[in-house]
């Protein structure tokens, strides 16, 4: 069986003959690609989701004044914006790419617990419709911003109980696909992968997994608190009861930020992946990008409290964390270098997804800038809570995870699909989806330099030639990513488009590059024999 | 027709819609610029920067801004310079073949190094303006800004205008503005005009305290450069200095429920003469507002009101069953409280005694502190049966 929609050609697998097929293949679906087809197609979906949200967010800001909604659900919209591309959007997507990408990658048959891997899918699913019905719950969705602050949370509906089982649920099945990628990564690598071998992207997503696992549990423990304080009598944030909102900020921090190194240190993968392909170069200092990222995921537990600069923190734990987070910027800045060192003197061409990977590089690193901006704790008086925050995280989170999840899907699509995407179709995508997003984003830097600040329904007149600019923007940012499904996704899906050679960038590199186009349902069924690059498979 | 001038009818045609387009959108635009003017002491149309700055600390913020913008500029355009010269060069189309870079220690060593002393110069500027925002002491007033839900309230505990308090709303017609949704017809102070505007002096250090008394809120005025969260069950403390007068305008800065965009911030800053003489003018309107001093009280009426004030300012150190302990003096069972000549009693409660051990209560009214000794007199073990007159304290007081 081919891993596209509705095409069985099992000539090779006779032996298989009871797969299941029809709708068992996919809701008992054990197979890695199956599963990663799955999780893609949910986080669009979600994608989606949260798209409207944010059409309804930026149509109600196109002018001043309250044309659409009302502040309540106002607020709904951009909690629930935040809950969806986070949890449903963007995490889904890159354990999509990993659950495709890595077994192949290793040259494992496919991940080390399949069943569980079934399970973690399969409980997004139910978490998913609880967290967008809270939207027809009594009170509406809720609507104390994605970050879930105490004592507001306390006076949400029950929309937020919902919305705290849908994410320990999420968070369940994080841990969970976590634990499979680092059991398969650190046990399932063909003879002669050895760690220093392993595609970037293996190296991410084996830090990735670890963040996950220290850190869900810290998330499931404030929300935990927060229900109990909600429903069962406790005082953990409530200061009536002599409890301490702060506390509620620390344990969810701790969580958050290196939740948002969650969020990006895959698409540094992807994006190490796709440098080096359209550059016909290999990556540059391959071990101080492995180095890089393990720095970054450390450094990521402990600057937690720059989300707090103006909680009233004393001098000196607000000068250790801003330290700490400025040093984030040097690892960090070192990847970029990197990876430009790889371009340099290399053989460039433009597809797709070298477009996204150099787009990534570009414009995450203004987002990067930005965070330098806010790491000082006395310009962050001025900042915090502002517009100029919601600019830095769109840029780092849409053009940076999305951007490489984009150069993702244009880069390993042929060998999902086994057909090419149209290039014309694919750069255009590209460039609109760029265009548009600087057009949204950049606008709310001013913004928030101006003193606008955010979760706001309303604002003052002077604010609003900027807002219906970002409004634009966001549109069309939003059109295109419909097009992208569309004209892009679907007929790739359908088989339709010039068939997709075994090697479609003839720089590829990387054992999921040795297998045919489309990848065969079961691929690397016995380790392969390995060249000492571990790149190529030798007979 | 030839190609050429085809072409050039052709081109002619799409630049000309084009221009419409640009026009079409920039009279859209502008259409919706419609009348608003920059706010003095608040936001600028279409402003790109911070907002201009009316302390020391909002310029120390302007001047940190500035110098990490151009760091990074200048970081931004070595570095992209260099990308996008590989880009336009080292391509395939042009011919370049690749060529694999050595890759030594000193470099990743150097692109390691450099930054995190750039980093170290940043943080340097960064902590001395971060140690300045911290220091509250030496205040010349204090002012406890409280967030509620939706509104601010503002108490004046010490300093020049001690005692004032109000609360501090949206005007509602402005609210009403925003409900009506005509985008069309805003005034320059849309969302941030109140009814009763902090007001303060020019040039004295002002130390902000912030709490409030349901969700988190957040005090942020822009011009002065502050901004500190408003934490229920916690106190904070920030200030400002404001080095002009006028007015300026802030907004809450935490998400705090559905009204988050209606409570704004509104500081009057007044020259020092002006201030004392809208003190005093409060304090004039707050007296007035007090309980007229000639009433003629029941005596159980007085005990109970004088509970309540017993409650809230004598009962932490007199305690409830009014014994005091250790140096505090009981009140149960005082030959002071007792005595049916109330000229001790009101000295002790009007002057305070070692030296403020026993603080001076003459802040409280005539009515708040006959009420008190009256209760005083009057529960616990003592049952004297007597009824001070607002009336006789008055007559006591300034002697």
């Amino acid at each position: 069986m081919s891993a596209v929609l509705g095409h069985h050609d099992d000539h090779a697998h006779d032996d298989h003959h009871h797969a299941p097929t029809g709708w068992r293949r996919w809701v008992f679906a054990t197979n890695h690609k199956d599963i990663g087809t799955l999780y893609l197609l949910f986080s669009f979906a979600m994608l989606m989701v949260g798209g409207i949200c944010a059409m309804g967010i930026r149509a109600e800001l196109f002018y001043p004044g309250l044309q659409l909604v009302n502040p309540e659900l106002f607020n709904q919209f951009t909690t629930m914006h935040g809950l969806i591309m986070v949890f449903g959007a963007i995490m889904p997507a890159f354990v999509g790419f990993a659950n495709w990408m890595l077994p192949l990658q290793i040259g494992a048959s496919d991940m080390a617990f399949a069943r569980m891997n079934n399970f973690s899918f399969w409980l997004m699913i139910p978490a998913a419709i609880m967290l967008v019905a809270s939207f027809f719950m009594p009170g509406g969705a809720p609507a104390a911003g994605w970050t879930l602050y105490a004592p507001l949370t306390l006076q949400m509906g029950p929309s937020m109980d919902a919305g705290i089982f849908a994410l320990h649920i999420l968070g369940a099945s994080s841990i969970m696909g976590s634990i499979n990628i680092i059991v398969t990564i650190l046990n399932m690598r063909a003879p002669g992968m050895t760690l220093m071998k392993m595609p970037m992207f293996a190296w991410t997503w084996l830090i990735t997994a670890y963040l996950l696992i220290a850190v869900i549990p810290v998330l499931a423990g404030a929300i935990t608190m927060t229900l109990t304080d909600r429903h069962f009598g406790t005082s953990f944030f409530n200061p009536a009861g002599g409890g301490d909102p702060v506390m509620y900020q620390h344990i969810f921090w701790f969580f958050g930020h290196p939740e948002v190194y969650v969020l990006i240190l895959p698409a540094f993968g992807i994006v190490s992946q796709i440098v080096p392909t359209f550059a016909r170069k290999k990556l540059f200092g391959y071990a101080s990008m492995v180095y890089a990222t393990g720095s970054i995921a450390i450094l990521s537990f402990i600057v937690w409290a720059h989300h707090m600069y103006t909680t009233g923190m004393p001098v000196t734990g607000q000068l250790f964390f801003m330290y700490a987070t400025m040093l984030i910027a040097v690892p960090t800045g070192v990847k970029i270098f990197n990876w430009v060192a790889t371009m340099w003197k290399g053989s460039m061409t433009f597809e797709t997804p070298m477009l996204w990977a150099i787009g990534f590089i570009f414009v995450f690193t203004m987002g990067g800038f930005t965070g330098l901006v806010l790491s000082m704790a006395p310009l962050d008086q001025a900042l915090h809570d502002t517009y100029y925050v919601v600019a830095h995280f769109h840029y780092t989170m849409v053009a940076g995870s999305l951007f490489a999840l984009f150069g993702g899907f244009y880069f390993w699509a042929p060998k999902w699909t086994g057909v090419m995407y149209s290039e014309a179709k694919g750069k255009f995508h590209f460039w609109a989806s760029l265009i548009f997003f600087n057009v949204t984003f950049f606008p709310q830097h001013f913004l928030g330099l101006a003193g606008m600040p955010r979760r706001y329904a309303d604002y003052p007149a002077q604010f609003a030639d900027f807002n219906m600019l970002s409004s634009i923007g966001a549109f069309g940012f939003g059109l295109m990513q419909v097009y992208f499904f569309l004209f892009i996704v679907i007929p790739m899906m359908r088989g339709q488009g010039e068939k997709a050679p075994q090697r479609p960038w003839d720089s590829a590199q990387g054992l999921e590059w040795e297998v045919p186009s489309p990848a065969p349902f079961h691929t690397f069924e016995n380790p392969p024999k390995l060249d000492e690059t571990a790149t190529r498979v030798v007979s | 027709m030839t190609l050429g001038q085809k072409s050039q009818r052709h081109w002619r045609a799409v630049t000309h819609a084009l221009a419409n387009g640009i026009a079409g959108f920039a009279a859209l635009l502008t259409t919706a610029a419609y009348a608003v003017n920059d706010l003095p002491g608040g936001p600028s149309v279409n402003g790109i920067n911070l907002q201009p700055a009316a302390s020391k600390i909002a310029e120390e913020l302007h001047w940190l801004n500035y110098f990490i913008l151009t760091i990074c500029v200048v970081i931004f355009v070595v570095v992209f310079g260099v990308m996008f010269y590989s880009i336009l060069k080292h391509r395939r189309s042009l011919g370049h073949e690749a060529q694999d870079l050595p890759e030594p220690l000193w470099v990743e060593l150097g692109w390691t190094i450099v930054p995190f002393l750039i980093v170290i110069g940043m943080a340097l500027p960064a902590t001395k303006v971060l140690v300045a925002q911290k220091d509250t002491s030496n205040a010349d007033i204090t002012v406890k800004a409280i967030g509620m839900q939706w509104k601010w309230g503002y108490e004046y505990i010490k300093g020049e205008g001690e005692g004032i308090g109000f609360l501090s709303t949206l005007d509602p017609a402005q609210r009403e503005l925003s409900n009506i949704g005509d985008h069309t017809n805003l005034p320059d102070d849309y969302l941030l005009k109140v009814d009763n505007p902090l007001v303060v002096p020019v040039g004295k250090k002002i130390r902000v305290i912030t709490t409030a008394t349901d969700v988190i809120h957040s005090w942020y005025v822009p011009q002065l450069g502050i901004k500190q969260d408003a934490i229920p069950g916690f106190v904070r403390d920030n200030w400002f200095k404001a080095e002009k007068t006028g007015t300026f305008y802030g907004q809450c800065a935490e998400l705090c429920g559905k009204e988050h965009a209606y409570m704004p911030i509104q500081v009057k800053v007044l020259s020092a003469e002006d201030y004392s003489a809208w003190v005093q003018e409060q304090e004039k309107a707050m007296a007035a507002l007090a309980d007229d001093p000639n009433k003629t009280w029941e005596l159980a009426a007085l005990v109970k009101r004088g509970a309540e004030v017993y409650a809230s300012n004598c009962m932490a150190c007199h305690q409830a069953n009014g014994k005091g302990g250790g140096p505090i003096k009981a009140l149960d069972g005082s030959a002071i409280v007792r005595d049916d000549n109330i000229a001790m009693f009101t000295d002790v409660l009007l002057k305070g005694r070692l030296n403020g051990a026993m603080p001076a209560w003459s802040s409280l009214s005539d009515t708040e502190l006959a009420a008190v000794m009256t209760y005083a007199k009057n529960t616990w073990s003592n049952r004297t049966g007597q009824a001070v007159q607002p009336k006789a304290v008055m007559a006591l007081r300034g002697q």
